[in-house]
């Protein structure tokens, strides 16, 4: 089955790192990960982060490498093999921003990754930053987005002169497979509810397949709540009352507006963490904000997203101590508002404040 | 017209081999084409008799027959020359005679006054929501969705005035689906060159109108290049042709993330029907709820007003505390349609002087009163500023 592969390392993980041993016999269990640092602010915030992880003592060993596509044989782009190889052998990877080409030729690298490594949960929880006010508090949720099908499959005709076809795929698998995910994932993060969000009153028999899956999952895991509402109605309510939402599964296109509705509640790309997750036990964790050239190279960037999605991933990994402690120093830093970024309002630079976050870590020590 | 003969030949050629799946999309692109044609007959004024309009009304389920019922009472109240036509639609039938009325009787009338119907996605995927065929058999190509914050509610951003187009017949609800091979479907979203200039001309031609300075087209089209790509490409050959407003675009995902974080950036924004469906839900959960703002569906003969969120409102039905506000309002909006002015401001502005001023909330805006207080207190407010028939 297929999650065996996924399962087992996870609970592995778990048994050796948080329930079995001891505190010493954690630490001399490093773990490497693959780290790609990316284009633009790319570099400097992963310094910041590795910078954090060192101060945190986290048994994390990184190995850098670089995505940018290469055509293979017979004229295919494809990574590196450098960095699928690393990839392969150490399942958890971190990512930067890439820079998206304009006609290189090539698609973009995120697509390349995730088709490379068949990611098809993308999964961002967004939980309001205590010290970075937005006008909605208390947002506690997360969006799981089916990533490899749906409205994005890039099939796209043009029938006659002046009409275009886009195709929409939803296949059972497919769905199958990211609802079991979402219903997995509240129960491993002891979430109460689970929603699917949907346009089946339009789109009758591919979101009704998609709900039909969904609805069977939920059979499945009768220890999770199940409700189900269409997009319009999500949209609605979210901007009004986000308190009433906890896990939302939904499909590519759907899943990529909110998500981004969301992150926009909580304060923008530049603090939202996500993780994608593959099949094999695959899991690249990455910041979603753009590479922010203009920036680039001058100490102004914002590692926050960065960090929270490399918290995310010491989470996944069932490092939770490490978690909670690198997790409450940044939010402690941003709530100080006496080191924060140009983004957040403040004045300092990244350096001051990857260097603010590392002091509370040593102290918590 | 070249390009409905090469549709329909297209079809004759492929038809035997597909059998029946084109024939739909034929019947999408037949509509779309031969629409060009119509535009150059007299289309027919909106329904008059003796001084007085006739408007089909179709109260739909949930919350629509009981707004609607009140929207009568006011209109009767106020002494609005106008009548209506009702026409049920049971959304639990599977034949869509009940439909066909409807709409024969919309082309009747010319104007019409609904609430929304519901579909039932437990019935088989081939029964088409009621709504959309309304749309499209209508050719109701652009709704149209003022989203203004009103001083009374409480709402987290202030001030909010943007205006949504959204295109109305094509793209996602094109209802075009199929099931290839077993486990997979196959959903089309169809983009036409005519129905994206003819979205873009109208929001352009509003905004002019209306004395709006920017435009805003939504769409994806980095990823749907071509879909999307079409759509962007005709709002900017209409922009060109408006050189006083200011046109730009933006991604989807990034309107919503600036939706909720900067809305005073926006003024008018176009796109297609899908992103529509999620940026004005967007926009009537900022300025309060969806018992707040009204919404118009517009074609080139006819016009259909309704809610703009176009909610069933199911679990809140009956019990007299949804909110009359959008379906008055909407029904403001028809009588300026039927240039009815007079009463269309009188009732208009007892609705937001209730909303207002004297703070008689529904539940959903976070007060504790009823549908009917609401209504009551409008129309005490319209007698109160309007004539008396003893003076006339």
């Amino acid at each position: 089955i297929w999650y065996g592969h996924f399962l087992l390392p996870y609970l592995l993980n778990q048994i050796l790192f948080s329930i079995a041993l001891p505190q010493f016999l954690q630490l001399s269990l490093i773990q490497t990960v693959t780290l790609i640092p990316g284009d633009g602010i790319g570099p400097e915030i992963s310094t910041a982060v590795m910078k954090i992880f060192e101060a945190a003592e986290a048994p994390i060993q990184w190995e850098e490498r670089n995505v940018t596509a290469i055509q293979g044989p017979g004229g295919k782009w494809m990574i590196p093999p450098d960095a699928k190889e690393s990839m392969d052998r150490n399942k958890i990877g971190l990512k930067g921003p890439l820079k998206t080409p304009i006609a290189a030729g090539h698609p973009s690298m995120n697509l390349l990754l995730r088709k490379t490594f068949d990611l098809y949960a993308n999964v961002r929880p967004c939980v309001s930053i205590e010290g970075y006010k937005t006008p909605y508090s208390d947002v506690n949720l997360v969006t799981i987005r089916e990533n490899t099908e749906g409205e994005y499959s890039g099939i796209e005709h043009v029938i006659v002169d002046g009409v275009v076809q886009s195709i929409k795929l939803i296949t059972e698998q497919a769905s199958q497979r990211i609802a079991d995910y979402a219903f997995e994932y509240a129960r491993n993060n002891q979430r109460a509810s689970v929603t699917a969000v949907h346009k089946a009153n339009i789109m009758r028999m591919s979101d009704g397949l998609f709900l039909r899956k969904c609805r069977e999952a939920a059979e499945k895991h009768k220890d999770v709540k199940f409700t189900e509402m269409y997009l319009d109605t999500v949209c609605l309510n979210m901007v009004q009352d986000p308190t009433q939402f906890d896990v939302l599964v939904m499909p590519n296109l759907y899943g990529d507006i909110l998500s981004d509705l969301c992150a926009g509640l909580i304060g923008g790309l530049g603090v939202t963490p996500s993780g994608n997750i593959g099949a094999n036990g695959v899991a690249i964790f990455e910041s979603v904000h753009g590479t922010a050239p203009d920036i680039a190279g001058k100490d102004m960037a914002n590692p926050t997203a960065l960090l929270l999605s490399a918290v995310m991933m010491l989470r996944h990994m069932g490092l939770h101590g490490h978690a909670k402690k690198i997790e409450a120093a940044c939010f402690d830093t941003i709530r100080d508002e006496k080191v924060r970024t140009k983004d957040l309002g403040g004045n300092s630079k990244c350096s001051e404040f990857t260097e603010a976050i590392c002091q509370r870590v040593r102290d918590m020590q | 017209m070249a390009a409905h003969s090469a549709v329909l030949s297209m079809s004759k050629i492929i038809n035997p081999f597909w059998g029946g799946r084109l024939g739909n999309t034929v019947k999408v692109f037949g509509t779309t084409l031969t629409s060009h044609r119509n535009k150059t007959l007299l289309t027919p004024p909106p329904a008059k008799y003796g001084g007085r309009h006739t408007v089909t009304l179709i109260p739909g389920d949930g919350i629509g027959p009981e707004l609607l019922n009140h929207v009568r009472e006011v209109f009767r109240f106020s002494c609005v020359p106008v009548d209506f036509e009702v026409v049920n639609v049971n959304s639990a039938l599977e034949t869509d005679d009940d439909m066909n009325n409807a709409i024969t009787a919309i082309r009747r009338n010319g104007i019409a006054l609904k609430g929304n119907i519901e579909t039932k996605h437990t019935m088989a995927p081939s029964v088409k929501s009621r709504n959309n065929l309304l749309r499209t058999s209508l050719d109701l190509y652009a709704n149209v969705m003022h989203c203004q914050s009103l001083p009374g509610v409480q709402t987290r951003h202030k001030n909010i005035d943007i205006m949504i187009i959204r295109e109305n017949t094509e793209g996602e609800y094109s209802s075009l689906e199929h099931e290839s091979v077993s486990g997979v479907v196959e959903s089309l979203k169809i983009i036409t060159r005519n129905n994206s200039l003819r979205i873009a001309d109208y929001a352009f031609k509003l905004a002019r109108e209306k004395g709006r300075r920017r435009v805003t087209a939504v769409h994806k089209a980095n990823i749907m290049k071509l879909g999307d790509g079409l759509f962007l490409q005709c709002c900017r050959e209409v922009a060109s042709g408006y050189p006083d407003i200011t046109f730009d675009s933006m991604i989807v995902d990034n309107t919503t993330m600036q939706l909720v974080s900067k809305p005073h950036q926006f003024d008018v924004m176009v796109m297609p029907n899908l992103y529509g469906n999620v940026v004005s839900n967007v926009c009537a959960g900022l300025v309060g709820g969806p018992g707040l703002v009204p919404g118009a569906n517009y074609g080139n003969a006819y016009a259909v007003f309704e809610t703009a969120t176009r909610n069933t409102g199911k679990s809140i039905a009956g019990k007299n505390i949804a909110n009359p506000t959008a379906m008055l309002l909407a029904s403001c909006m028809m009588l300026d349609h039927l240039k009815l002015y007079d009463h269309a401001t009188m009732i208009r502005h007892a609705v937001l002087k209730t909303m207002n001023e004297t703070r008689l909330h529904t539940a959903d805006i976070g007060g504790q009163g009823t549908t009917s207080e609401v209504v009551q207190t409008i129309m005490r407010i319209i007698q109160s500023g309007g004539q008396l028939t003893t003076e006339l």
